[in-house]
């Protein structure tokens, strides 16, 4: 729990520090959240695998992997603030940075339970801090707007979660994921598998609880105008960390827990089909309803609801390629989303505007900015030899695979041929922004002078982009262990 | 690293290059740039010269690089290599990119960011010609994309940017279907592997439907690219906004794309469901011969007018490929390749020379340039000749070579039908001809036009000599595809 401990004690330093410094501790705060993560983050590989506080703790390769995550997002959101923390909130810097790292350490724990409880706990730690950040310009109406609007599907989608759990305790008598796994199949068995509708109940407001944070249809309608409202770094928090984080409460709970649920021979029981409805319907909302929007942030919000549904796609494969597939697309949405992101940053702290028209001729006074941006937007579309094709691939390299070993999941196939044909129309509304930055004939007004440390952040991004697009095989061999130590054996 | 992978690393690195150049000197850039496509040029050139000697009695891969492992999660990996099918296509593209870099000298508007992505769009050509795995072969077919779809949307015409995006999500389309056969044919290959040739070789295992389904699909993918009627409405409008020297590569490269991955993978990989659609393939050739042969005679302006001409050319390939069981028919289908390429690449170079000059491509605006530019209008008049097939050319060693081939195979009554096209193409090159070259000279408003100048004669004069070449003496590039054709020939008519 090495990597925690220093992530809080960081956190804790950075609330008190600016408190110290009676709220003038300047750009030094920044930098010294950044660096409690990069520690926390290079603690990593010297927490070891294994259990802590009783069975409450557990650390596997998912949930390092996915801590991997969680600390890259939040490097990369603080690294993208330091514009908007100048301009907008000055004497509230502590807080600000104190909050996403606490949302981090939530996610943390979230990804190291091994329990029901404890995974509540953490998801809980995640997104109360995240109300508190969407809410960060007060005096800014759109914030305020985001903040509560997020605070009030947020609580109802915990509720909603601890509801489904509820559920499951009473089913199985047990918290501890593993042994209700066991105790789920017992009673699947000992009544000639009529577990009758609290099973469904369960998987139901489980699957609406996670459904708000992954911002899933049909319970992705706060994202666009939380993300719109939010300061645009804690908005990149949200689409990349809060995401993986609802995607680790998910493979926990279902892909885990409800293992022996996913098989269409447990109909009505089953929970495979209905997640796959939710993720077409991801992909086909998010990526059409991403066409009409003029604000990027918006654009971005309905992006990340399709690539949500990509996720997905992986999610429910069930095979040795699934989970690692999932894993891997995260984590090479991580690079082009915050890259993508901090670009929209950079030029919202100069500019004040989010729309895609006000991008109009961006490569002729910044060709550095348009063509990174280029390169991101291309990756989430899924253009190789980007990492997001290589993700995307994958993805659908799992469901096929699936697909194909047993008649019962042909519905695969047709999950996959949704998720590629809305990948086109996903291609139109990247090229849009594209087409704004290179091919106006004005030029733009604006000029940008790269000097913040927003600049490593675009650089992380785009060696991330390139680089794992081309040798993504340790971070495969990573993603792989994933599969195996939960028992999902290679074929 | 061998001869292949250089063939694409060398724009690769060129790119690279001219990104590092002052943006202001654009005579440096024009010229790095030019000189660094010589290296592929000359690479490919060489390659050609040493597989005709050395390695063109066997249908076997030549310089294979690989197989190296890439990702070996997903048993991809790089394997490059050549056969006789793609030596020739590589010629063209080495040739073709260093005339089209010559074409572009034009430019003045943002020359860098233009030639850097005309290299990166070499890199991807090279590549896919090369490619022998499955992943590597779309990530080069995919890779071409980005630098097309900006050379179209910044430099283009009037509506560039609807034609650029067109020409993006309409490959994509393709592509993608192409991707799920790909992922198919991958699981349910024993052991896993994405090697084409390993693929080809073991034949499919896979139950009828399946291998009709990825037939399809590889179809789709291929036929947008050739394009195929119906799927070649994306054509006319990339080939109308694209400056001239990306429509030289659109026609002269890009277009064989498809019939090359037809002829590598979809072909030789499932042989049953080729021979009960050979019928419809033929069909769709057919109505492409026709169709596209009568657009072109409805058109007013000449480089639509030859980008529908291209649709009928391509046309003639799909009739050879459905007489996939005759060598000659196959062959003829790599002429047309490499004499289409030529010769529609020449006249894209040469509607580009004429709208420089008098900023409009419409044909009923001239008349009468013989006796203003004469040079410019014999070398119009010579490809034309050898578009509408005129013996001595190549345009007629590889019509005659199909229509010899398929005769036998395909339903006779298409066959003759096709034969209609040739005429119906006489006849719009020759009005074509006949409205510009012609007729009265209008004296006040193009008395000011000058011939064509030395930079662009450099340009179309190896495609006139390389067009007579075949036309006259077809038997070199006969023999060095020979044995891969006949080797393909076994495989197709398993």
């Amino acid at each position: 729990m090495l990597p925690e401990f220093i992530l809080f004690a960081a956190a804790l330093m950075v609330l008190t520090v600016d408190l110290v410094t009676r709220r003038q501790s300047g750009k030094m705060i920044t930098y010294l959240a950044m660096a409690g993560v990069a520690v926390a983050a290079a603690a990593l590989p010297f927490a070891g695998y294994g259990e802590g506080f009783g069975t409450m703790f557990y650390n596997d390769p998912i949930a390092m992997f996915f801590k991997v995550i969680f600390l890259g997002a939040a490097f990369m959101a603080i690294g993208s603030s330091f514009g908007v923390v100048e301009k907008k909130i000055l004497n509230h810097r502590g807080e600000f940075y104190g909050l996403i790292m606490f949302s981090t350490l939530g996610m943390m724990f979230l990804a190291s339970s091994n329990e029901l409880l404890s995974l509540y706990i953490g998801l809980e730690l995640t997104t109360v801090p995240l109300f508190v950040l969407a809410a960060f310009f007060k005096d800014d109406k759109l914030s305020v707007e985001a903040g509560i609007k997020y605070l009030v599907v947020g609580a109802l989608s915990s509720a909603l979660l601890l509801y489904g759990i509820s559920f499951l305790y009473g089913l199985s008598s047990t918290t501890n994921i593993v042994q209700m796994k066991i105790n789920l199949a017992v009673m699947q068995l000992t009544h000639e598998g009529n577990i009758g509708v609290l099973l469904i109940l369960s998987v139901v407001s489980l699957l609406a609880g996670i459904g708000f944070k992954l911002a899933l249809p049909p319970f992705h309608q706060w994202a666009p105008d939380v993300y719109e409202g939010s300061p645009t770094p804690v908005a990149a928090f949200l689409s990349v960390g809060s995401k993986a984080a609802g995607l680790v409460a998910f493979a926990k709970i279902f892909v885990n827990g409800l293992f022996a649920f996913w098989d269409p021979v447990m109909t009505p029981n089953d929970w495979g089909r209905l997640v796959g409805i939710l993720a077409a319907a991801a992909m086909i909302i998010g990526n059409t309803v991403a066409i009409r929007q003029t604000n990027i942030k918006r654009m971005l919000a309905y992006s990340s609801i399709a690539q949500a549904g990509y996720i997905m796609v992986g999610m429910i494969a069930m095979n040795d390629l699934g989970l690692p597939s999932m894993s891997f697309y995260m984590f090479t949405y991580m690079f082009a989303n915050m890259g993508a992101f901090a670009i929209v940053t950079i030029f919202e702290d100069k500019t004040g505007s989010c729309r895609i028209a006000s991008y109009a001729g961006l490569s002729k006074s910044s060709p550095f900015m348009a063509a990174t941006m280029t390169v991101f937007l291309l990756s989430l579309a899924g253009i190789p030899p980007l990492a997001g094709f290589l993700a995307k691939y994958y993805v659908f390299a799992a469901a096929i695979k699936a697909a194909g070993a047993s008649p019962d999941y042909t519905w695969l196939y047709w999950l996959v041929g949704i998720a590629l044909l809305t990948s086109v129309f996903a291609l139109y509304y990247y090229a849009g922004v594209i087409k704004a930055m290179y091919f106006s004939k004005e030029d733009s007004p604006y000029q940008f002078g790269l000097a913040s440390p927003i600049v490593i952040v675009l650089f992380i991004c785009l060696i991330g982009v390139i680089l794992f697009g081309l040798y993504p095989e340790p971070v495969m061999r990573l993603a792989e262990s994933i599969s195996s130590s939960w028992g999902f054996a290679a074929r | 690293m061998g001869i292949l992978s250089w063939l694409y690393v060398v724009p690769l690195v060129g790119m690279l290059v001219v990104m590092c150049l002052p943006k202001d000197n654009k005579k440096l850039i024009r010229w790095t740039a030019t000189l660094i496509s010589v290296v592929p040029m000359l690479q490919s050139f060489w390659l050609t010269w040493d597989y005709f000697f050395n390695y063109s009695g066997s249908a076997a891969m030549a310089y294979m690089e690989g197989p190296f492992d890439w990702i070996p999660s997903l048993h991809i990996q790089y394997v490059l290599g050549v056969d006789g099918i793609s030596v020739p296509l590589l010629f063209l593209t080495g040739l073709l990119s260093t005339l089209s870099l010559l074409a572009s000298f034009g430019i003045e508007n943002r020359v860098k960011e233009y030639f850097a992505f005309f290299l990166l769009l070499e890199a991807g050509m090279m590549g896919v010609f090369v490619a022998l795995d499955f992943f590597l072969f779309y990530v080069f077919w995919e890779i071409m994309l980005v630098p097309m779809y900006f050379l179209i949307g910044v430099w283009g015409g009037p509506r560039k940017e609807y034609a650029a995006i067109k020409f993006f999500l309409y490959t994509l389309f393709g592509s993608i279907f192409m991707l799920v056969s790909i992922l198919i044919l991958y699981f349910t290959s024993n052991p896993h592997s994405l090697n084409m040739l390993t693929l080809i070789q073991s034949g499919s295992t896979l139950p009828y439907s399946m291998q009709m389904t990825c037939f399809v699909f590889f179809f789709i993918a291929f036929a947008i690219k050739v394009p195929v009627w119906p799927f070649h409405t994306w054509l006319p409008d990339a080939h109308v906004e694209a400056p001239t020297a990306v429509s030289v590569i659109l026609a002269g490269v890009l277009l064989k794309m498809g019939t090359y991955g037809m002829l590598r993978v979809s072909w030789p990989m499932f042989p049953e469901p080729l021979r009960n659609m050979s019928f419809w393939i033929a069909l769709l050739g057919v109505i492409a011969i026709i169709y596209g042969a009568l657009v072109s005679m409805a058109q007013k302006d000449l480089k639509k007018l030859v980008a529908y001409s291209s649709v009928s050319h391509m046309g003639f390939c799909m009739l050879a490929l459905a007489a996939y069981s005759s060598t000659q028919a196959i062959a003829g289908c790599m002429f047309q390749m490499v004499s289409h390429g030529l010769l529609t690449g020449a006249l894209f170079l040469l509607v580009g020379v004429l709208y420089d000059r008098a900023h409009t491509r419409e044909i009923a605006a001239f008349g009468g340039l013989g006796s203003k530019l004469p040079i410019y209008s014999s070398i119009m008049v010579f490809f034309t000749m050898g578009s509408l097939g005129l013996p001595g050319m190549s345009g007629f060693i590889s019509e005659f070579m199909i229509f010899v081939g398929s005769f036998s195979v395909v339903n006779k009554v298409m066959v003759g039908i096709a034969v209609l096209g040739v005429v119906l193409g006489a006849a719009y090159l020759l009005r074509m001809v006949q409205r510009v070259f012609l007729g009265e000279f209008n004296l006040a408003k193009w008395g000011g036009l000058t011939d064509i100048n030395p930079r662009e004669l450099v340009t179309v004069v190896p495609l006139m000599l390389l067009t007579l070449w075949i036309g006259i003496y077809p038997k070199p590039l006969n023999d060095l595809m020979n044995a891969t054709l006949q080797n393909l020939v076994n495989l197709m008519a398993r």
